[in-house]
C-alpha cells in the first residue's frame, strides 16, 4: 500500500497573483485570477477540470469556484477543512488519491487567503469568535488556553519551541540560519514581499521579543494573494505544455492528541515526525537525495523541528545542520527557495508547491537550484499537523 | 498601566460541553480532572469518551494540585488590549501529578526564573462573580 500513490499524478500547471499587504480585491477574485494562470500554465481549460480541491476558509468553496470558471461536470469536490497550513500539501496526496482512482481527470486546487487585509490571526478572540473556528482548535482555545493569555500561533508554537531550546540548548544563531536564508533567497525572487529588504544576523537578534522564544523575525509575514495549482494523470501529463512533475511520495499525519496543543508527552513529536518516512518509502528517495525542501515556516523554531521530523538531520541536530550556508543556494540543501512565509507571502502553503514545481522544470532563473531532481514540501498547521509531499521531474 | 476598573476585560472561557464541568468545579475551588472509572486512567482536556479503554463512564477526581513544568512561553506583546498591563506574562504547560498536562498563566515568577522540571502548584483566583481561574505558582 505504501507505494499505491507513487507516481499516479502530476503537477501540470501553477499560477499565482501578486503578493501584497492591502488590496481592492477579494479572495475569490484572487483564487480565480491563480486559477486562471495556472490553468493557462498547464494548457487547459476551465471545463477541463473535474475535481476541485480547496481548503476551507482559505479558499473559496469548491462549488463556487465551480461556478465562476464555468466547469460545467464537477465530479470530485473537497473543502478541506483539516490541519490550517497543512491543508495545501495535504491537497497534493487528497487530488492524487482522486486521480489514481479514476474519480477525477484533472484537479484544480487553489488557495487564496487575505492575511493581512482579512481576517488577522491576531484578531483571534476579539474580532473572530473563537467557538466559531472551524476544527478542533478553536474550542480549545477558548476554553483552556485563552483566559490565560494564550492564544495565537505564536503562543501554543512558542510552547514546543521552548521545549526544543530547553531539552538541546538550541542557541539563537539557529533559527536566525532560517529566517536569513529565507531572506537571501526572496532578494532573488520578484514575487517575494520582502525582496530587496536586508536582514542581518545583527538585525535579527536586535528584533523585538513577540513572545518568548519568538522574536520578530521568528515569525512569518501576513499578505493578500493566492495561489494554484492543477494536476492530472501521469499519463495525461505527457501530453502537456511544461515539464511534468510527478507526486512521487505524499503523506499526512496527525499528533495525539489532535485537539489540545498542551497535552502531547512528547511535544516535538509532531505530525510530520510519521508522515515522513511514509512519503519516503512511497517515493523511494532518502532525506540525503533530496535537492532542495521548501518546509512549512510559519516560525523559524517550527523549521527546525521539522528538518528533524524529515530525517535529514538527527533530533536535537538541526542547529548544527542549519551552520554555514547548508540551507542557503548553493549549499547542500536549500530550504525555502523562494522566501516562504518568513519572506515571500503567507499562502497557507501553497506557494511552497508553486515553488517546487517550477524549481524542478527548472524556470527558477537566478534562484535555481542546479539540476534539481527532487524535492520535498511540507505542511504544518493548526495544533501540529502535518504534511509531506516528494515531488521529482 | 494600572487598572482603572474593576471590570475584569480579560476573555473567559467559553464553557462549552464539558468545559463548564470543569469551570464549576474551579468555582468551588476545586481542581478536578476526569479520570475513567473502568480503567483509571486521568484524562484533560475532558472528553466524553476514554481514549485508552474506550469507556464512557468517569468521574470528576480531585486533583492535588501540584506539578513539574514542562514548557512555558513569556507573551511581551500583548495581542488583546485585556493584556497590556499583564505583560510579560509568562503562560506554562504543566505536568500534573495525576498524570495530565494543564496550561495556566503563572504568577509571581520572573521569566528569568522559569526551568523545566519547576514545582509548581494551583491556586484559584475569583476573577469575576461568575468565573474562577486555576492560575500557578511556585511551590516549595
Amino acid at each position: 500500500m505504501t507505494d499505491s500513490l507513487k507516481d499516479k499524478a502530476c503537477i501540470v500547471g501553477v499560477g499565482e497573483t501578486r503578493y501584497t499587504r492591502g488590496t481592492n480585491t477579494t479572495t475569490l477574485q484572487d483564487a480565480l485570477e491563480a486559477s486562471s494562470k495556472a490553468l493557462a500554465d498547464a494548457g487547459l481549460k476551465p471545463h477541463d477540470i473535474d475535481g476541485i480541491v480547496s481548503s476551507a476558509g482559505l479558499a473559496p468553496a469548491p462549488e463556487t469556484l465551480a461556478a465562476n470558471l464555468g466547469i460545467r461536470e464537477l465530479k470530485f469536490a473537497v473543502g478541506n477543512t483539516v490541519g490550517g497550513g497543512a491543508a495545501a500539501c495535504a491537497g497534493l496526496q487528497i487530488a492524487a488519491l482522486a486521480i489514481a482512482a479514476g474519480l477525477a481527470n484533472n484537479v484544480l486546487m487553489p488557495v487564496g487567503w487575505h492575511s493581512y487585509s482579512g481576517m488577522r490571526v491576531r484578531k483571534l478572540g476579539s474580532e473572530v469568535d473563537l467557538t466559531t473556528v472551524p476544527g478542533p482548535i478553536g474550542a480549545t482555545i477558548a476554553d483552556f488556553y485563552m483566559p490565560h493569555g494564550a492564544f495565537v500561533p505564536a503562543h501554543f508554537y512558542g510552547w514546543m519551541a521552548t521545549r526544543y531550546v530547553q531539552q538541546y540548548g538550541i542557541k539563537p544563531e539557529a533559527p536566525a540560519a532560517i529566517a536569513l536564508a529565507a531572506r537571501r533567497h526572496a532578494h532573488l525572487n520578484p514575487l517575494a514581499f520582502m525582496r530587496g529588504r536586508p536582514l542581518t544576523l545583527e538585525d535579527y537578534l536586535n528584533s523585538r521579543v513577540i513572545s518568548y522564544p519568538f522574536r520578530l523575525n521568528d515569525c512569518c509575514l501576513e499578505t493578500d494573494g493566492a495561489c494554484a495549482v492543477v494536476m492530472t494523470s501521469a499519463e495525461r501529463a505527457r501530453d502537456a505544455r511544461k515539464p511534468p512533475v510527478y507526486i512521487s511520495g505524499c503523506a499526512e499525519g496527525h499528533p495525539y492528541p489532535d485537539d489540545d496543543f498542551g497535552a502531547r508527552p512528547d511535544l516535538t513529536h509532531i505530525g510530520l515526525t510519521d508522515a515522513a518516512p511514509k512519503a519516503f518509502q512511497m517515493a523511494g528517495v532518502t532525506p540525503a537525495e533530496l535537492d532542495f525542501a521548501e518546509v512549512y515556516d510559519c516560525f523559524t523554531y517550527v523549521v527546525l523541528i521539522e528538518l528533524e521530523a524529515l530525517g535529514v538531520c538527527k533530533r536535537g541536530e538541526a542547529g548544527d545542520f542549519v551552520r554555514n550556508g547548508r540551507i542557503e543556494l548553493g549549499g547542500d540543501l536549500p530550504l525555502l527557495t523562494h522566501g516562504g512565509l518568513l519572506s515571500e507571502a503567507h499562502l497557507a502553503g501553497a506557494s511552497h508547491i508553486v515553488e517546487a514545481t517550477r524549481q524542478l522544470r527548472r524556470e527558477c532563473g537566478e534562484r535555481q537550484v542546479a539540476d534539481a531532481e527532487v524535492g520535498v514540501v511540507t505542511g504544518w498547521g493548526d495544533f501540529g499537523d502535518g504534511s509531506i509531499a516528494i515531488l521529482r521531474r | 498601566m494600572a487598572k482603572t476598573t474593576d471590570k475584569y476585560e480579560r476573555p473567559l472561557p467559553a464553557r462549552m460541553g464539558l468545559a463548564a464541568e470543569f469551570y464549576k468545579y474551579t468555582k468551588l475551588h476545586e481542581l478536578r480532572f476526569q479520570r475513567c472509572t473502568d480503567c483509571g486512567v486521568w484524562r484533560h482536556l475532558p472528553r466524553p469518551m476514554c481514549g485508552e479503554c474506550g469507556s464512557f463512564n468517569y468521574e470528576w477526581a480531585r486533583s492535588s494540585g501540584k506539578g513539574k513544568v514542562y514548557s512555558w512561553i513569556t507573551v511581551v506583546q500583548p495581542m488583546l488590549p485585556a493584556f497590556n498591563d499583564a505583560v510579560p506574562y509568562t503562560v506554562p504547560l504543566v505536568d500534573m501529578d495525576e498524570g495530565v498536562r494543564m496550561v495556566a498563566i503563572i504568577q509571581g515568577v520572573e521569566p528569568e526564573a522559569m526551568k523545566l522540571g519547576m514545582p509548581v502548584e494551583v491556586f484559584f483566583d475569583d476573577v469575576t462573580d461568575e468565573i474562577t481561574l486555576p492560575k500557578f505558582r511556585a511551590a516549595g
